[in-house]
């Protein structure tokens, strides 16, 4: 299989225009983008944005998101996990399960697989290619529905100011959870999954040209 | 620097393949990772900026009317999108507030206008100027912060929570999200990159002759060792 890499042409990343005989820091002659051959420091960046998101993932499942005062009763910090306990508890079994996908199993599995995704493009492994290509894609796709947390806290966080009687306000639980969605979001976006192709392809054993 | 409009090369894979030419509503896949390489446009892009301008005015219902009113011991607290984020900027959740306003408000907004915009310039006199160019980029940059669904969803979720807790009713603006984020889904299927297809005349013709240059190279490989001529 010719590559763009091995033929020596550059994919323009926006507009999918072909170039040939590229200098470094030329610019596509259809839509202006900077032409670059991968993705800058694509292995580095991703790693950095996923570590971080790692470290965030602590304080995002542990702190309370969401803290209720309500009149009668005390006040009430609730967690991204108790928030779908409580869901599951009090009946309403759907939407437990969407919050569960949406705010615990997508950046887990983001997580785990961006991760996985890392290591065998560093490690030049040629390992299932097609099904990592698929992953990156799922992944690239999923992302930004982890932000239904976020939605749902702010959303509450509005409507429920009736001083005295009801309020909720947002905790920093919530945040950090915010902060794990975006960084992984820019993770998926700064990996290039050409870099996978290029140094796991079996045709690279053979000789081409 | 020379282009190669012949050809075009696979975003995840890098495998290079001959451009086709796209029947009716066909799409291209490369044949190593199946990544989508192109997709015909040609019916889209009439619908697209009478999709936009519908999207707009979903928009500002949206934003002008309230999500839900809630009704707790006689008291009655109605809140609208920009609403929820002054509230979290009152409780010095800034960066949350921060997030919430461009993911749900700006970003969305930015991408309307920005379309309605670039088709309006395009169809009018069909060249493309570098500002034009930027603008494209940037709506492309943009998309994937553009989180109305979600947002929708995160709504009827905060709706359904409250209704064991409170007397809740939806606004008009939860009723607006609903067919902002269907609008939105049609509209956002259409990629600004297909602006560059709807190439200026003269520029056609020039793309046109070069690819009879080559037509007659049977494959990909056979195309680019044909290497044609600089300008």
């Amino acid at each position: 299989m010719k590559t763009a890499a091995r033929l020596g042409m550059v994919l323009c990343g926006h507009c999918a225009a072909l170039w040939k005989d590229v200098q470094a820091h030329d610019r596509c002659g259809r839509c202006g983008a900077r032409l670059h051959p991968r993705k800058p420091d694509s292995l580095s960046r991703t790693w950095a944005l996923v570590i971080a998101a790692c470290i965030m993932y602590l304080p995002a499942n542990l702190l309370p998101v969401m803290i209720t005062a309500s009149f009668p009763r005390e006040e009430q910090q609730d967690t991204i996990m108790s928030g779908i306990i409580y869901f599951w508890t009090s009946g309403s079994w759907v939407l437990a399960v969407i919050v569960f996908i949406a705010s615990f199993l997508v950046p887990l599995f983001k997580l785990a697989v961006m991760i996985l995704l890392l290591v065998t493009a560093w490690r030049h492994s040629s390992w299932r290619l097609l099904e990592r290509t698929r992953l990156y894609r799922i992944v690239e796709l999923i992302g930004r529905w982890s932000m239904l947390d976020v939605f749902v806290v702010s959303l509450l966080a509005g409507l429920v100011q009736i001083q005295g009687f009801a309020t909720v306000h947002a905790g920093p639980g919530i945040v950090a959870f915010a902060a794990v969605v975006v960084l992984t979001m820019f993770a998926s976006m700064s990996f290039d999954p050409r870099l996978m192709w290029d140094t796991g392809a079996p045709e690279q054993e053979k000789p081409d040209e | 620097m020379q282009q190669l409009p012949d050809l075009i090369a696979c975003k995840e894979c890098d495998a290079v393949h001959r451009r086709l030419t796209l029947g009716h509503n066909e799409v291209a896949r490369c044949s190593r990772c199946g990544a989508e390489l192109e997709r015909d446009m040609r019916d889209h892009v009439g619908r697209v900026l009478p999709l936009t301008i519908a999207s707009l005015f979903m928009y500002v219902i949206a934003n002008v009317f309230p999500v839900a009113g809630l009704e707790f011991h006689g008291a009655v607290n109605h809140t609208t999108l920009m609403g929820a984020v002054l509230s979290l900027g009152a409780e010095e959740m800034y960066l949350l507030a921060f997030l919430v306003f461009v993911t749900t408000i700006l970003f969305p907004l930015f991408q309307l206008l920005g379309l309605i915009y670039l088709l309006i310039s395009i169809s009018g006199t069909g060249r493309r100027s570098h500002g034009l160019n930027l603008w494209v980029r940037m709506i492309q940059t943009f998309r994937p912060w553009v989180m109305v669904e979600v947002l929708l969803l995160g709504a009827i979720v905060a709706f359904v929570k409250l209704t064991s807790m409170a007397t809740v009713f939806p606004g008009p603006a939860l009723w607006a999200l609903g067919g902002l984020a269907l609008l939105f889904a049609s509209v956002l299927s259409f990629n600004p990159r297909y602006i560059w297809h709807m190439a200026p005349p003269e520029r056609r013709k020039k793309l046109a002759t070069a690819a009879d240059r080559t037509s007659a190279a049977p494959s990909a490989e056979k195309a680019v060792t044909a290497k044609p001529e600089s300008p």
